[in-house]
């Protein structure tokens, strides 16, 4: 980042390059109580794996492996395309780096229209969260044995539902970018916020790299 | 050069949208120290009728058992979450530690605003349950009771949660400005300890409070939705519970004391005139007792997990005792032979000394397994708690609030006033707690609605009285202390940019501030403490 001054210098700092160096702290500082966060669900996935492990292997069956996969190889890619928009501002191509922010976007949209069907199947087969839990006999719903199956449930929908609702909250984030790159407000000596939203969306792209092997490949 | 700054932050805009739509950290700390007071009014008269209805031993005299039960809770709930959390680092360190480190502002001023609209909205959250019925299970929101009572849990850990995103924007904002925001010539090592306080309870905050904001998510989806991670009837596992709770609130005892701490260590330094005995072990303390925080939420369930598990963390929890045990020496030191002036912040410094110590020490007690198992649930934990809590943090925040006051509004309060009610409040405090510890010696168990018919009711009852009058002791010095502090704002007289004399960055700048803290760039020649170097002259008497 640059020493010269751009319409987004606040007043408060020195100079860009602290203004730069600030967000980005502070962008990491937030990404740590977000690792927190996921920790206490994966220390309850934990324990409760450990307490019904015959339960855990049949209910992880109930989910689709072909579903998940795709999905992953399709959270990657959409990091690389994040990734790519932060090199194309930073050498000054918005107009690459818009392209790229509207392919993370609809990388985004495929993930969650997967993730729809892959919900709809489990309301359907009534394996659901807590109470909710109701398996049906359906021919292409496998009946789960093994204590509390219902918790499992709890888990994927929470754990998958707060990624789900990162996801979400990273379209919007990245909507605004498409939104202020159009406008031309990005160039190589102010892209902080694309960076910004870049380091949340790889962090989203992170968790759930753990989320699919820990709840859809421990067969 | 005694004057009074006459534009400066507090009146260079006065309309009401310009305090609503703020972006200056010292408007944001007055907004919160309103706040944080408010609440502390309402925790401490729920407190006053608690201790009221156990002056006799009979129940129902003027609360009946259930609004007993739902006032414990409120009263702990709300002086943690919505009063000692946010009183020293989001009300003092707001106002204070821009101006120490030099610079205009935090590192994101909006964030910082954001952080007191979050605040507001999860009080009024908090609010809302106590309108609703109010909770009644004891502010540690402990399963299967919280997630089967039919009061209002939900709306208060909601509260909870919320309050939470609160503390973790003024952490992420303090991290960042201490790092990166520092004047030029201010190092890691010659930033006021008050700053390494703020910085190691940021580290906190950030790294503590998520896993309370899962854990009050869990609790509302089992108490919607019977996810069966807490509820034993669902297979779920009470204790996880506990672990996860005293995850954050053990570190979080450290967000409360931390703070104060850093303050005790200004006052003592500017009081004494005389540079702080092992700033770098102080420092460093400081840090460690952070770390150390992390490592010992195990002792708030020695009852729940197994004899090895309890013994690690009663070990680890002595260790603790070591990181205090250098401030409090070190403290000492800086005092030795000193020529103290003992005006009113200096006053509760010493109050701090006292009952820290008082507080710490018993605390190892509760810490040694054997002790513990006839002390736990007893008054004696209750008055540890105390100690630390209110005679730790919320003593250094007054000595705080006395000592920056001048700073904060450009004039001095009474200060023979102040006096009287700083000593009144340690005579009051004693009061109050000392025969807590007795009680809770003797067995008398706590959050208990009546104690009739047990083998020692008339002693508890001896006790019981005591304690309700030093309650009484404490209330009217703070009406006392709400009195002159309010009169002093438009009363008092001119305090000049330096009224104690103090070497820290916050006194070179006029009082109250200019709205960008500083009339010119501030120009570092000393350091912090250096009284043996420097001599500066007091703008009072």
């Amino acid at each position: 980042m640059s020493k010269e001054t751009t319409p987004y210098f606040q007043h408060h700092f020195v100079d860009p390059e602290q203004q730069y160096e600030s967000s980005k702290l502070g962008m990491w500082a937030f990404l740590v109580t977000e690792v927190l966060t996921f920790a206490g669900f994966f220390c309850a996935y934990a324990i409760y794996r450990m307490w019904n492990p015959e339960m855990f292997i049949n209910a992880h069956k109930a989910l689709d492996v072909t579903m998940g996969a795709t999905n992953t190889v399709v959270l990657i890619t959409s990091s690389l395309t994040m990734a790519l928009a932060i090199r194309y501002v930073q050498v000054n191509k918005p107009k690459v780096a818009l392209v790229h922010l509207i392919l993370t976007f609809l990388f985004a949209c495929t993930f969650l229209v997967i993730k729809y069907f892959e919900y709809e199947h489990k309301f359907h087969c009534g394996h659901l969260p807590g109470a909710l839990y109701n398996p049906h006999v359906y021919p292409d719903c496998i009946p789960i044995e093994g204590n509390n199956p219902h918790v499992f449930f709890s888990i994927y929908f929470m754990m998958t539902g707060l990624h789900g609702i990162h996801v979400i909250a990273g379209m919007v984030l990245i909507l605004w970018l498409i939104f202020r790159t159009h406008k031309g407000h990005f160039t190589s000596a102010y892209y902080t916020p694309v960076e910004m939203v870049g380091l949340f969306w790889h962090l989203v792209d992170l968790i759930w790299i753990y989320l699919f092997p820990l709840l859809y490949l421990i067969g | 050069m005694r004057e009074y700054l006459e534009k400066n932050y507090l009146n260079e805009e006065t309309t009401i949208k310009s305090w609503l739509f703020t972006v200056d950290h010292k408007r944001i700390g007055l907004m919160y120290l309103f706040a944080i007071m408010f609440f502390f009014a309402v925790g401490g008269f729920l407190a006053l009728m608690m201790r009221l209805e156990l002056l006799t031993p009979a129940g129902g005299d003027i609360l009946d058992k259930n609004t007993y039960n739902v006032f414990y809770t409120l009263h702990g709930a709300i002086m943690i979450f919505m009063f000692i959390i946010p009183s020293v680092p989001a009300a003092m360190g707001n106002i204070i530690m821009p101006i120490m480190l030099g610079t205009k502002d935090v590192a994101f001023p909006r964030l910082n605003l954001a952080s007191w609209y979050v605040y507001v909205v999860g009080s009024s959250i908090g609010i809302f349950s106590i309108i609703s019925g109010g909770v009644d299970t004891g502010w540690t929101f402990y399963t299967p009771y919280s997630s089967s009572t039919d009061t209002a849990v939900i709306s208060m850990t909601f509260a909870v949660l919320v309050l939470g995103f609160s503390s973790i924007f003024t952490g992420i904002n303090f991290i960042v400005t201490i790092h990166k925001m520092r004047a030029p010539g201010i190092t890691w090592f010659s930033m006021p300890l008050f700053v390494w306080s703020l910085y190691a309870t940021a580290l906190i905050q950030i790294l503590a409070t998520p896993v309370i904001a899962v854990t009050m998510l869990l609790l509302i989806m089992e108490r919607t939705f019977q996810v069966g991670i807490f509820d034993p009837a669902m297979g779920g596992d009470p204790v996880l519970f506990q672990h996860f709770f005293w995850f954050y609130s053990h570190p979080a005892v450290y967000i409360m004391i931390l703070p104060g701490m850093g303050i005790i260590s200004e006052l003592i330094s500017t009081f004494s005139k005389k540079k702080i005995f092992g700033y770098t072990y102080i420092a460093a303390s400081t840090m460690a007792i952070a770390l150390f925080g992390f490592l010992v939420w195990g002792h708030h369930m020695f009852t729940s997990q197994s004899e090895f598990a309890a013994l690690i963390f009663s070990i680890i929890t002595y260790l603790t005792a070591l990181p205090s045990g250098v401030k409090i020496f070190n403290w000492l030191a800086t005092l030795y032979k000193a020529k103290i002036s003992y005006e009113a912040p200096m006053l509760y410094a010493i109050n701090f000394l006292l009952l820290f110590a008082i507080g710490g020490l018993t605390g190892i007690f509760l810490g040694t397994l054997s002790v513990d198992i006839m002390l736990h649930d007893t008054y004696f934990v209750v008055a540890h708690f105390h100690y630390v809590m209110m005679g730790g943090t919320v003593i250094a925040f007054l000595g705080g609030l006395h000592y920056w006051w001048p700073k904060i509004w450009g004039r001095m309060y009474s200060e023979k006033w102040a006096r009287i009610s700083a000593i009144l409040i340690f005579f009051g405090f004693n009061l109050t707690f000392i025969p807590q510890f007795i009680m809770g010696s003797l067995g008398m168990p706590r959050r208990y609605w009546q104690y009739d018919g047990l083998v020692n009711t008339d002693i508890f009852h001896f006790y019981h009285q005591l304690s309700t009058l030093g309650s009484w002791f404490i209330a009217v010095s703070f009406i006392i202390m709400l009195v002159y502090l309010v009169h002093s704002i438009k009363y008092g007289k001119v305090a000049g940019s330096n009224p104690w004399g103090a070497l820290t960055l916050e006194w070179q700048t006029p009082s109250p501030a200019p709205a960008h803290n500083f009339l010119e760039e501030p120009k570092i020649t000393h350091g912090p403490y250096d009284y043996d170097k420097v001599e500066v002259e007091r703008t009072i008497d």
